[in-house]
């Protein structure tokens, strides 16, 4: 299997405040990887690096073998490197087929597509993909105006929609509804499966992220403490030892 | 255009003097004006499109009362206190209902009120323009080449003292505590029982009251006209932009540099481009800002 | 709007178009005016609108080109420096063939200039954001009526007397209003097309979220400077004709009127309901009916009162008319709600 995302000893500041220090890991091609840890020991901020929503102090971050540490949101989007956000982020005055149809890869675009006509494959696919997320009978409500959990839904349709390599997602369950987390694992992992998506979830939910990846990386105090299968990071001591001090 | 070059830097060098001595004059008005904007901007998050026909009505004022027999030192603080009522009024019935829509909304406002005020004052005193000539003495230097009326001097006196009472206000007075806590986070400051409503009206009277002590100063070092007030709300836009909000020596400064630029753009290219080149530099600092936070993957916002 | 109403919406102002001049011809002028404002609303409302970026400087393609068209037509048959430096004493005699060629090129130049100097300044505004871009446009048309004012080769702040239609009086306002009413036709359909693509779905999610757009691939930095330069040619186109109907451009009140048209146009999408396609057109329709109808009675006084409705415009009303009746009466729209979906699971 090949390294899609390789972060090579990355560090990260923001005035006084080390977010990442030196951290080295790489994203497996075709899996779920796991990003763990306390609260403020950096996951969101390695993933605002890896995405480029802002500079990073050192290090190099490789997206398919390419430097992308210089290159802007847009364009990484475009490789096929796509998040979602921990504050649920769509067009919310827009219905939901709209925010799924603009949502479309814009990869390799020729210009006149930008004018290109709304009907056609692109509506077929949206709909599928919100029949996949269960937001079909919901397609045409303005989309501010659905609850939080399917706002959070909708945007992880969305990306589905933009049809990314990977597909970063900060804390997907966080906000849903307990009953509904089984649902949407089993829809991480069909994603994964079925529509080839190499996934990287950051999660707090211990039992979520067990069920769901196969590799998993814990961060703490913006340092890398420790990377491997599930099962040998719920055993570590080290990681342990993190989630029980911070708290 | 080289003529004017060569005018300046090889036949008559003294000639600068003059241009910095004036460029500063008018940029300690310029910086008073911004740095009422920055307040305003700062604090109630209110972008004041309004702010240059604020300057213009207070310089009205004082040629009102001039010719109504004022000794013209007396109608600065009469200026400012009428202009402080005036703020007031503006913020109970328009800013205080914009106050928290979006930002579009406020800039429209006080676009919209801007074209009011032009055209009230316009109707009362008529479109010529107008000065205020306190018939002080004018000394000279060089031969004659350089010449400062004390009247200038004295409006940078003025002018710096306003500025650090202001400054000083804000730091010791209470209510200059209650004005800098209610910018950095109004809620805050709701909970710990600051009428912040009351903040938000003396701080816009406030920035009324600043910008007609500077319009006072304009009216009699310079000219007045009812349609000038969009240039000075141009360059505070530009000085702020430059400086940034709540950082009073930056203000300061740009001000200055904007006087100079337009004292040096007038000679150079013709005093027609003088109001022109005020516009220039805002657009030249918002690329560059632009550029600066492109390499940072941010925007201006 | 539903099909129907759409239907007779199109009807009405048809008649108005077609038989307005006829019935009421002493005011073809008004109404060829009516038809500017609804033009310069509709194009405002695709960045301001549609996209979320209030400009206040799209007055800055009008005269832009009002002043090609002119440069464009008087070297039709004239040098154009010696032209304006004579101030309207050397009369323009053209022939017919001359003078419609003129304006034909002229009012396509002055389209295709605005557009390319809206491609320009697109690029230096558009990474800014909110105030600072509202801010910098307005800048722009400041700045440009300032300096046109100062090159003599256009006349300087005395203007350009345009060409004399060879004709009647008539026959000449006839043939200006053709001109005002068939351009913003055409932008309207334009108009109607470009917001059945995907175009409007990226310019609305740039108004919704524009680092979300961002982060999604879309290359917001070309759609925003498209989006305003296809306002910039309509406005290009109007301006020529506009400079033409009045037939004497100077830069301050007619070409760059930022506190006028600059403002009108603002004020009548957010009357109208910005963000729509017909909120605009509506805006413009009750602005001017209100405008012209209260103008000779205010005395002086007119333009105080138009700033105070500006200001109540925009402090109490600012969904608009159609914001309004979008809130009031869904079901006119097409729109569906279903109230029962916030409460629902998840």
């Amino acid at each position: 299997m090949n390294q899609i995302i390789e972060v090579q000893s990355v560090s990260k500041s923001f005035g006084g405040v080390q977010a990442n220090q030196d951290i080295s890991l790489s994203v497996k091609e075709g899996i779920i990887t796991g990003l763990i840890g306390p609260n403020g020991s950096g996951k969101t901020t390695l993933f605002n690096s890896i995405v480029g929503q802002h500079p990073i102090d050192n290090g190099n971050i490789l997206f398919q073998g390419k430097e992308i540490s210089k290159l802007r949101v847009g364009e990484i989007a475009r490789l096929g490197l796509l998040r979602t956000f921990q504050q649920t982020r769509i067009y919310n005055k827009m219905n939901c087929v709209d925010n799924m149809e603009i949502s479309v890869s814009h990869r390799g675009r020729r210009f006149g597509s930008m004018f290109s006509s709304r009907k056609g494959e692109i509506l077929d696919r949206a709909e599928e993909l919100l029949d996949f997320v269960g937001l079909y009978s919901k397609r045409f409500l303005i989309s501010g105006d659905l609850s939080f959990g399917q706002q959070k839904l909708l945007e992880f349709a969305m990306a589905l929609m933009n049809d990314p390599k990977v597909l970063l997602l900060d804390e997907p369950t966080a906000g849903i509804n307990p009953t509904l987390i089984n649902g949407l694992i089993d829809r991480l992992k069909r994603a994964n499966e079925e529509m080839g998506v190499t996934l990287f979830v950051i999660e707090h939910n211990m039992r979520v992220v067990m069920n769901l990846a196969s590799h998993v990386f814990c961060l703490a105090h913006g340092k890398l403490l420790a990377g491997g299968p599930p099962s040998e990071i719920q055993n570590d001591q080290k990681v342990i030892d993190a989630y029980l001090g911070a708290h | 255009m080289l003529d004017n070059l060569k005018l300046l830097f090889i036949w008559a060098p003294v000639m600068n003097v003059q241009l910095i001595l004036d460029g500063i004059f008018i940029g300690a008005v310029f910086a008073l004006t911004a740095y009422g904007l920055a307040l305003v901007w700062g604090v109630m998050n209110i972008k004041n499109l309004a702010q240059g026909d604020f300057v213009i009505m207070g310089g009205y004022i004082s040629f009102a009362l001039f010719n109504a027999g004022f000794h013209p030192l007396l109608t600065l603080p009469l200026a400012m206190i009428l202009m402080f009522g005036f703020g007031w009024l503006v913020y109970v019935i328009i800013i205080r209902r914009v106050i928290d829509k979006d930002m579009f909304t406020s800039l429209l406002a006080t676009f919209g009120l801007s074209l009011l005020m032009q055209q009230v004052i316009n109707l009362i005193f008529g479109p010529e323009v107008q000065t205020v000539d306190p018939d002080f003495k004018i000394y000279s230097a060089f031969d004659d080449f350089v010449t400062i009326p004390s009247i200038k001097i004295l409006s940078l006196v003025l002018a710096a003292l306003l500025a650090l009472g202001v400054v000083l206000f804000m730091k010791k007075s209470r209510l200059g505590q209650s004005i800098r806590a209610t910018a950095q986070d109004p809620r805050a400051a709701r909970v710990m029982g600051i009428n912040t409503d009351r903040v938000y009206a003396i701080t816009f009277a406030l920035n009324a009251a600043i910008c007609g002590a500077a319009g006072v100063l304009v009216a009699m070092i310079w000219v007045i006209q009812p349609f000038y007030g969009i240039v000075y709300s141009i360059r505070s836009f530009a000085i702020v932009t430059a400086s940034g909000l709540g950082n009073l020596p930056a203000v300061i400064g740009a001000g200055f540099g904007l006087g100079l630029a337009e004292q040096y753009t007038g000679i150079v290219f013709g005093a027609e481009y003088q109001v022109a080149s005020a516009v220039v530099l805002l657009l030249l600092v918002l690329m560059w800002r632009q550029i600066k936070l492109r390499q940072k993957r941010e925007v201006v916002r | 709007m539903t099909r129907t109403n759409e239907v007779l919406a199109y009807i009405v102002l048809a008649a108005v178009g077609i038989l307005g001049p006829v019935f009421f011809e002493n005011y073809i002028q008004q109404i060829a005016v009516l038809w500017i404002m609804v033009l310069m609303a509709s194009t405002w409302d695709i960045t301001g609108g549609q996209m979320g970026y209030n400009s206040l400087g799209n007055i800055t393609f009008f005269g832009a080109g009002m002043y090609i068209s002119a440069v464009v037509q008087i070297s039709m048959g004239y040098d154009v420096a010696e032209y304006t430096a004579a101030f309207g004493a050397i009369k323009v005699d053209f022939t017919d063939t001359q003078y419609f060629t003129g304006i034909a090129l002229g009012i396509i130049a002055g389209g295709i200039g605005a557009f390319l100097i809206a491609i320009l300044f697109g690029i230096a505004v558009f990474g800014l954001r909110g105030p600072y871009f509202a801010i910098g446009t307005l800048g722009i048309a400041v700045a440009a009526g300032q300096f046109v004012g100062t090159i003599q080769y256009l006349g300087g702040g005395s203007g350009i007397s345009m060409p004399v239609y060879p004709g009647g009086v008539d026959q000449r306002n006839v043939f200006f209003y053709i001109l005002c009413f068939i351009i913003t036709v055409i932008s309207h359909i334009f108009l109607k097309w470009l917001y059945s693509t995907q175009f409007i779905l990226a310019i609305n999610a740039i108004r919704d979220d524009e680092d979300k757009a961002e982060a999604m691939g879309i290359k917001t930095g070309i759609y925003k400077v498209v989006a305003w330069s296809i306002a910039a040619f309509f406005m290009g186109l109007i301006g020529a004709v506009f400079g033409n109907m009045i037939g004497f451009i100077e830069p301050i009140e007619v070409a760059f009127p930022t506190a006028t048209f600059g403002i009108f146009m603002v004020a009548m999408a957010l009357l109208g309901g910005k963000g729509t396609l017909w909120g605009p057109i509506l805006g413009a329709i009750v602005f001017h009916i209100i405008k012209e109808t209260t103008w000779t009675l205010l005395l002086g006084w007119q333009w105080v009162a138009l700033g105070t409705l500006i200001i109540i415009n925009i402090v109490f009303f600012q969904q608009g008319i159609v914001g309004w009746l979008q809130e009031v009466k869904p079901e006119w729209f097409g729109l569906t709600v279903d109230s029962t979906s916030k409460k629902s699971e998840a």
